[in-house]
């Protein structure tokens, strides 16, 4: 099993004598009370890291991922607006706080390659290129969604741009992220796949499934833990015997990684040197990466599992902001060049919810349309 | 015309297909090195090589989902399960994923992937190993759920369901195997989905037979011959899409039905053939539908109480006079 360099920010373990307790945010484990003269050292590590990564990227690809941040960041807070007023139903999964993960992990892809992901997939259709149009009217169930409104806001899927959905069934994406990798292969393309899931899917049978058919057969998959540390109400402490995710790559012999998600360039360069794995030597790697979702696990979620005190300190971790600090701190922006960056947001977002609020609902003969590709009718 | 097997149908059928298609590749427990545990993919490997022809680790969820997403980017699965009671761990994949893609992306996919293996009885394999799945898998809007009783309707139906762009449940049966059949010589002979055949041409009842019960079927027909009882064996060979019109036009002509089959019968497939007879022909049914199906209790493994929990000729006989108020 080859090593992939590891970066030196270390996950933290879980203590001996972790509760088993109700859901309620229960007493903390000691080392995540933050001592902040203790981290200082690390802090200050990882932000001469942060400050290092941004040499290696060029003007125009940096400025662009703080724009695809703050898009993701401002559509989300709008689809929330969206679904207090009635405009989406049933379940509406935000990725607030979990920006840095889509933007870093797709900005190292090629246009070919292929990405599949949870429910939790606004943010990764939008970075992929699906318009916030047709994000936005599927959310509202309009025929103008990127999914004829048939899917909703889990079953974002846009063929042309290789997003491949936008899944219900936790873990059910892995399976399928598997089998496009093993298409690619069979072609004898050098085509990478991206498939992203969360901590909790780790504990599917499909996860393991995946990883070791992955291993065996060489297969060019990258699968991607969006650790955000909660399973709905339940803590990954709750949920997992061992809760670091990256070392269940050992069981599969498989090389893996543990990455700061609060850190989009942490995240970018961790994507690349896995997907020069899988190019170079069709080999399949394990990200973990860990973030935070500042918002409930859905928008019917009353959060009763976690302490503000928690999100407050994530918070204070922003993706958005640090990145936004470092490239300030390179002179790479500025008040008004931020300005025009939320300006052009704006007008995005504002211009969605008008396509949205506009577009007609789907008419009464879609109900049974898209069933079979080749209809038989006798 | 051959006469050949139904495994060697099911081995034609693959093997033309592979032959003509690229994008067509097996994959399964014991497929390829093995030659298939019972034998149907027999020298594929030799002719194909490992990467079209892959033994898969027991892994029946995982590899179900491979397949689902390799079809997603268009290459042509045939995912074999070894017997359909293992396809159970894989529903999420054949439910969620493959019957649903193609929906909930507004038409944005197609999923040309062949689920096959043998489904329902064997021999003494007792109750988890002996299960007949197919009014679950027929339930679903998004699969095609085919079941051949003949050589040729098998390597027909195989090959047209390779070529159908979306997921279809090919249902075999271990017990017909080493069934002998004519099967046309024609380079390329396709049996289309969706069409139910009339295995045998009569006028006083119709049974509507599928996979084991059909032979069976064919069997009580010639004895009711002698009795003086003229019967109409029909064929669906497609359970979902549905031939309703070729078994209603039968019920027209002989006013009796009896549905024969291994599955059971609370929710099987005789219950929807019952109820769309009912619909489209109830002012010609001369008696109430009759279903012969498997006993309602899980399949024991002793060798007489096996035999007394499927249908059988004999049974059949009896149902046909039955609802011909013969006895």
């Amino acid at each position: 099993m080859s090593e992939l360099k590891v970066t030196p920010m270390r996950p933290r373990t879980q203590s001996e004598g972790a509760s088993a307790g109700a859901g309620v945010a229960e007493e903390r484990d000691e080392r995540d009370r933050i001592d902040p003269a203790e981290l200082q050292d690390e802090h200050e590590q990882r932000h001469q890291e942060q400050l290092k990564h941004i040499e290696h990227v060029d003007n125009e690809t940096l400025l662009k991922m703080l724009y695809q941040m703050v898009l993701i960041r401002r559509f989300e807070e709008k689809s929330a607006e969206s679904y207090t007023l009635g405009k989406i139903g049933g379940f509406c999964h935000l990725y607030i706080g979990q920006e840095a993960v889509a933007v870093g992990t797709l900005s190292a892809l090629r246009p070919d390659d292929y990405v599949l992901t949870s429910y939790r997939d606004h943010g990764h259709a939008l970075v992929m290129g699906t318009s916030p149009d047709e994000v936005m009217a599927e959310l509202y169930g309009k025929i103008g969604g990127c999914s004829k409104g048939k899917g909703g806001s889990m079953h974002l899927f846009d063929a042309d741009k290789h997003f491949l959905g936008g899944h219900g069934i936790v873990g059910g994406q892995i399976p399928l992220a598997t089998g496009v990798a093993y298409a690619t292969k069979y072609r004898g393309t050098d085509q990478a796949t991206l498939v992203f899931f969360g901590e909790a899917a780790v504990n599917q049978g499909a996860f393991h499934e995946s990883l070791n058919m992955a291993q065996l057969w060489k297969l060019p998959c990258v699968y991607i833990c969006e650790n955000n540390q909660y399973g709905m109400g339940t803590s990954l402490k709750r949920a997992m015997s061992i809760s670091d995710v990256s070392q269940k790559a050992v069981a599969y012999g498989m090389a893996a990684e543990f990455v700061d998600g609060m850190d989009v360039l942490a995240v970018r360069a961790a994507t690349e040197r896995a997907l020069e794995r899988a190019r170079k030597e069709y080999l399949p790697s394990l990200l973990e990466i860990r973030t935070y979702r500042f918002m409930g696990h859905s928008m019917s979620d009353p959060g009763h599992y976690r302490t503000r005190a928690e999100i407050e300190r994530y918070q204070e971790r922003d993706p958005i902001k640090v990145f936004g600090d470092n490239l300030r701190e390179k002179g790479l922006l500025d008040d008004a060049g931020l300005k025009e960056i939320e300006g052009r947001v704006r007008a995005e977002v504002e211009h969605a919810v008008k396509f949205a609020d506009e577009s007609p609902e789907p008419p009464p003969e879609e109900l049974f349309t898209d069933i079979y590709a080749n209809p038989i009718k006798k | 015309m051959a006469v050949i097997t139904m495994r060697e149908a099911l081995n034609q059928a693959m093997r033309e297909e592979m032959r003509r298609d690229e994008g067509v590749f097996l994959m399964g427990e014991e497929v390829a090195a093995y030659q298939g545990a019972y034998k149907v993919s027999k020298g594929l490997l030799e002719e194909f090589g490992d990467k079209r022809v892959v033994d898969s680790p027991i892994t029946e969820l995982g590899f179900a989902g491979l397949g689902v997403g390799a079809a997603m980017v268009g290459l042509r699965p045939i995912i074999e399960f070894m017997t359909f009671n293992f396809s159970i761990l894989a529903t999420d994949q054949i439910i969620n994923s493959a019957a649903k893609m193609r929906y909930m992306s507004g038409g944005q996919f197609k999923i040309p992937i062949v689920f096959r293996g043998p489904n329902g009885s064997a021999f003494q394999v007792s109750s988890q190993h002996s299960q007949a799945l197919e009014s679950w898998y027929a339930h679903f809007p998004g699969l095609k759920v085919v079941m051949p009783s003949t050589p040729a309707d098998a390597k027909g139906l195989l090959k047209s369901a390779i070529r159908d762009n979306d997921p279809v449940i090919f249902l075999e049966q271990e017990r017909m195997y080493g069934n002998k059949g004519e099967v046309p010589d024609e380079e390329d002979f396709l049996v289309p989905l969706g069409v139910a055949d009339v295995k045998r041409e009569g006028t006083d009842c119709t049974v509507v037979a599928r996979s084991m019960t059909v032979p069976l079927a064919l069997k009580a027909a010639e004895e009711l011959e002698k009795q003086g009882v003229s019967v109409e064996v029909i064929d669906p060979r497609t359970i979902r899409p549905l031939d309703i019109e070729t078994i209603v036009n039968s019920v027209k002509k002989t006013n009796r039905v009896v549905i024969a089959e291994e599955s059971h019968a609370f929710c099987g497939v005789g219950a929807e053939l019952s109820a769309q007879i009912m619909e489209h022909a109830f002012d010609y049914l001369d008696a109430p539908v009759k279903r012969l199906s498997g006993a309602d209790a899980p399949m024991p493994y002793a060798k007489n109480l096996e035999r007394l929990a499927l249908p059988d000729v004999e049974r059949i006989v009896k149902a046909v006079r039955e609802v011909s108020y013969l006895d």
